[in-house]
Formats: C-alpha cells, structure tokens, sequence
C-alpha cells in the first residue's frame, strides 16, 4: 500500500481538533430569548448542524442547542461496549467545545413543545425561545406497545433495548455478564426502516464473539423480522458460517407480537416461541418523539417526517428542518450516524445560505461510511455517495461508486475507531 | 515548481457556479460556503476543514498539495491506488468537484 505519505502527515498534522476538549461542563448561562437559529437534539444530526451554521455563517448566526444530556453517547461503537473491548468513557463526548469553541449556546433541557406558527420553542423548564430557523434532529422512538410486554418488561429492566446509547448499554452488558455459560443471547430486528441497518447484526457477531471467549457453550440467536438480513447479509453470512458456527443462529421472517419477561420467552406471529436467558427484543421505530406531536411525521404510515432534500426542511412546516433518522429517507439512504452528520452540515448550509440571502447550493452530496465490527479486531463496511437528483428531487447514490469490504480485516477495525474519533470531533468539536 | 492555485478552468464547471472560486484568493462568500460545504463530505472521516484528530489512523488532509491530493483522489477512482474505501467513495466524484476540494485542502491550515 502506498499511503505511508498520508499516515506520516495524518499523524503530524492532525492538531487541534482535540485541543479544547477535555474541559468539563457546558455552563448553561442564561436562556435567550430568542436565537436565529435553534436546534433540538444533539445527536449525530443536530450537533452537527449546530457546529456548522456557527461555522459555515464565519459565527455570524447564533444558535441555540438544546440537549437534556450531560453529554454526546455514541450509538456507532457501543456494541463493543456490549461485548466488553470499550467501556463507556470510550464513547462518550462532552458538549463542552460546541460552547467554548463554536459560541453555541447549549441548553440542557429538553423541548416540551414547538408551535410552528409563533415560531417558538418551549423547554421543560418553562422558558420560550423563539426561533427564525429551527432544526428537530431528536433520533428516533421505540415503538414499545407494538409487542405486547415490552413496555412493562423494559420499565422493571428485565427486556432491554440499548438502541440509543446509555444506561441500558451499561445494563444489557451486566446480563451478558451475569448470563451463564450455554444461556442463550436473542436480539429480534423489527422489520425495516429501522435506525442502523447493520447494527443488530454487528452486536449479534460482537456478543457471539465475546461468548465464545467466555463461555463457549452459549449461543446467540437472531430473530430478523425481514426476509434476509438488511445490510452486508453476505459479509455477515460468511463470518457466521467461518468464525460462529455452531453459536450464532440466524432466523429470517420471525416478527415478534409479545414477550414474557418473566418466563424468558419471545412469541411470534407464525414461527414458534423462542426462550433465552437474556432477552435483547428490539421493536419498531418511528422519528423521536418531539418530532410527532409537532405532528412533522407525515409519512410512512406517520413514522417518519417528510423533507424537501435540498434544504432538509419539513414539507409540513416552514423553517422547521428535520435531520437524521427522524425522516422519511430518499433511496438507499440508511438510517445512520455517519447520514445524520451529512444531514446536518447540508441543512446548516442551506440555513446559513438562507438567512444571508443567497440561493441554495442547488447540488448538496451526502456521504455514508457504515463500519461493523464483527469481533473486537476485524470490521468490515458499506459506503455510499449520494447527489441531490433536482429532476426528481431527491438524493441517488452516485452511479458507480460505493460498496462493501472484501472481507473482515484488522485493517479496517483500525479505520472504524479513525472514523469513530474523526466523526465525533467532526460533530461536536 | 510552485503549487498551482486554482485555476479558473478547471472551476467552470462546478456545479453551476460561476467559474474563478479561488478560495484562498477571495472567493465570494457564497461560492466559499458552498466549496465548504462540498469539502464538508470528506470531514465526517479526515476532519472539520480536513484537520483529522491527532493520531488518527485517517490523514489529515488540510495543507496537502492540492497536486497531490488530486492525484491521490484520482489514483483512488481509477483503482490504481488500492484501499479499503476511498476506491468507493472517490468514484462518487466528478473530476471538477476533485479540483475544488483539492484547492480547499490545499489552503486550509495544517
């Protein structure tokens, strides 16, 4: 390979980009009133989008953050906290530098309500703030009540999720832990589009790694609502066959109606019940909710918000763009973090260009770089580029480029955490 | 032989702008956001303004030539440079559109 001349300068000249992180503390001051632009959420799409209209607007734009976490938890590599090679400081990001860095003004709280017409926000804290531009970048919500248990069965902590990073990646990692050995590990996949096409099947193959480590006589089973698997099915097919055989089962067409915390049992609409000791049932998805009850879902049987592609913007609502895994996507557009940092500087571009009176860049692209590890060394990918298609308003993959890895290797684990750190610091610092 | 700043040539083509973009060189403040938000699609991976995080396993691509990096890019998308994703994603863009994020590479600071 003839990349000795990037590593060297990569590694002498990749600076700053960390040199003001690992300060704590957002020191909210006071709440404006109002802001030129205000962002909810700050995940992969609204921090991102809050970094770049300060950045792209040369800091002329105000923004305002608002995030009820202490700090960014990033989905794309907490499968390997899942399976003990990352622990959570790993993967966590403080909001610190988006203030001190960028001037935005984080506010940690969360977003009771929008009225689109006065154009404001109104925070659980009670204070309004009123908004000429306002991006809704709020994830996604489990439909818990489309499997009957499941909501009572999270609430005592018995059937877990950990599909938005935090405390139950911590807890679903302590009934890995706990489980004994030849227990069974079942993840159900609910039929897509669902947030992180690969990600059930990357914590599939980290966990039966894990157990194969530990405690050899387990297994894992995988319960796939769809008709095949969603994203890399081959990849993740040959590295079952190779490196799990024998603990990690697939079973295509298993759509869950119930579970039974108690007796560890998993029901299904045709297939038999399934029993396991740690029970990992992952349900349908709809945008976050903030999102619905601003009533943008208006797609997707209302799972999801519409959005005119070239500026991110709601078909319902003026001024309110919506970014991330909340919206309706274009073809072959994942639901991911890497998609939803794409959103953000898109639409920040768009807003910033906007509010200074120039057209739209009549031509955005989006990338997309999807790593899954599929044990704590090797990775394999997808990757797609996308353009804005004006003759149909939508994006398309640019024909001829994308595509997936060759196979797994340790090469493209060492790319994964590179793009893991680069993307964080890209969104947040 | 010095490193060759953008040339307004090789500009006229992208994406429907007026052609003489030279970012270093007083690019208009339109033109220069969306260069900027062109060269964005390359910063989930090498970082805001192409300023990877220090020890990144990903280069750092702001202050590079702009010869180099077209060249790099362009070895990429003909698969003469083998890799492990920029053979995919360089094929996702126009040799116009290489020249304009080279020349933002190439003047940004290290």
């Amino acid at each position: 390979m003839k990349s000795q001349h990037i590593s060297r300068r990569g590694v002498l000249h990749s600076a700053a980009a960390l040199s003001l992180l690992g300060l704590t503390g957002c020191a909210t001051t006071s709440i404006p009133q109002r802001a030129k632009v205000v962002v909810v959420g700050g995940g992969y799409g609204g921090a991102t989008a809050a970094k770049y209209v300060r950045w792209l607007s040369d800091y002329k734009i105000d923004v305002v953050l608002i995030e009820p976490q202490e700090a960014f938890i990033s989905c794309p590599i907490s499968n390997l906290v899942l399976s003990g090679v990352k622990q959570m400081a790993d993967i966590t990001t403080p909001y610190s530098a988006l203030s001190k860095r960028h001037g935005v003004t984080v506010v940690k709280d969360i977003a009771k309500s929008i009225d689109t017409r006065a154009k404001t926000v109104t925070l659980g804290g009670g204070a309004t703030i009123g908004y000429d531009k306002l991006i809704v970048s709020p994830g996604i919500d489990l439909q818990y009540d489309t499997i009957e248990g499941l909501r009572a069965a999270n609430a005592s902590g018995q059937i877990l999720q950990a599909w938005k990073a935090g405390p139950e990646t911590v807890a679903l990692r302590r009934q890995l832990e706990a489980m004994p050995d030849g227990g069974v590990f079942a993840i159900t996949i609910p039929e897509a589009p669902y947030r992180c096409p690969p990600g059930p099947y990357e914590r599939a193959s980290v966990v039966a790694g894990y157990l194969k480590a530990n405690k050899p006589r387990s297994k894992v089973l995988i319960l796939d609502a769809n008709q095949d698997v969603t994203s890399k099915g081959p990849l993740f097919k040959r590295v079952w066959n190779e490196q799990y055989k024998g603990i990690l089962e697939y079973r295509a067409q298993h759509k869950v109606t119930a579970v039974d915390a108690k007796a560890g049992v998993i029901k299904f609409d045709v297939q038999e019940d399934v029993k396991a000791q740690v029970l990992n049932v992952l349900p349908a998805m709809r945008a976050g909710a903030i999102a619905v009850q601003t009533g943008l879902n208006n797609l997707g049987s209302n799972r999801w918000c519409g959005v005119n592609y070239l500026n991110f913007e709601s078909t319902v609502a003026k001024d309110v763009h919506v970014l991330g895994d909340s919206i309706q996507i274009a073809p072959a557009m994942p639901k991911s973090g890497h998609m939803a940092n794409s959103h953000g500087k898109v639409a920040a571009a768009a807003i910033v260009a906007e509010l200074s009176g120039w057209p739209i860049n009549p031509a955005p692209m989006l990338t997309n770089t999807c790593y899954s590890f599929i044990d704590p060394k090797m990775a394999i990918h997808v990757a797609s580029v996308h353009e804005y298609v004006a003759a149909e308003k939508t994006f398309k993959t640019v024909a001829g480029s994308g595509g997936v890895s060759t196979g797994p290797t340790e090469l493209e684990g060492v790319y994964a955490l590179s793009w893991a750190s680069n993307i964080w610091a890209d969104s947040l610092s | 032989m010095m490193i060759s700043r953008f040339r307004p040539a090789a500009l006229a083509c992208f994406i429907g702008l007026a052609a003489g973009a030279a970012f270093a060189q007083g690019a208009s403040p339109q033109e220069a956001l969306y260069i900027k938000s062109l060269a964005a699609t390359c910063a989930n991976c090498h970082g805001t303004a192409g300023q990877a995080v220090a020890g990144s396993a990903n280069a750092s691509l702001a202050g590079r030539s702009k010869d180099d990096l077209v060249t790099q890019m362009k070895a990429f998308k003909s698969g003469a440079r083998p890799a492990t994703v920029m053979h995919q994603l360089a094929k996702g863009y126009s040799d116009a559109q290489i020249e304009v994020i080279a020349a933002y590479f190439a003047a940004q600071k290290k």
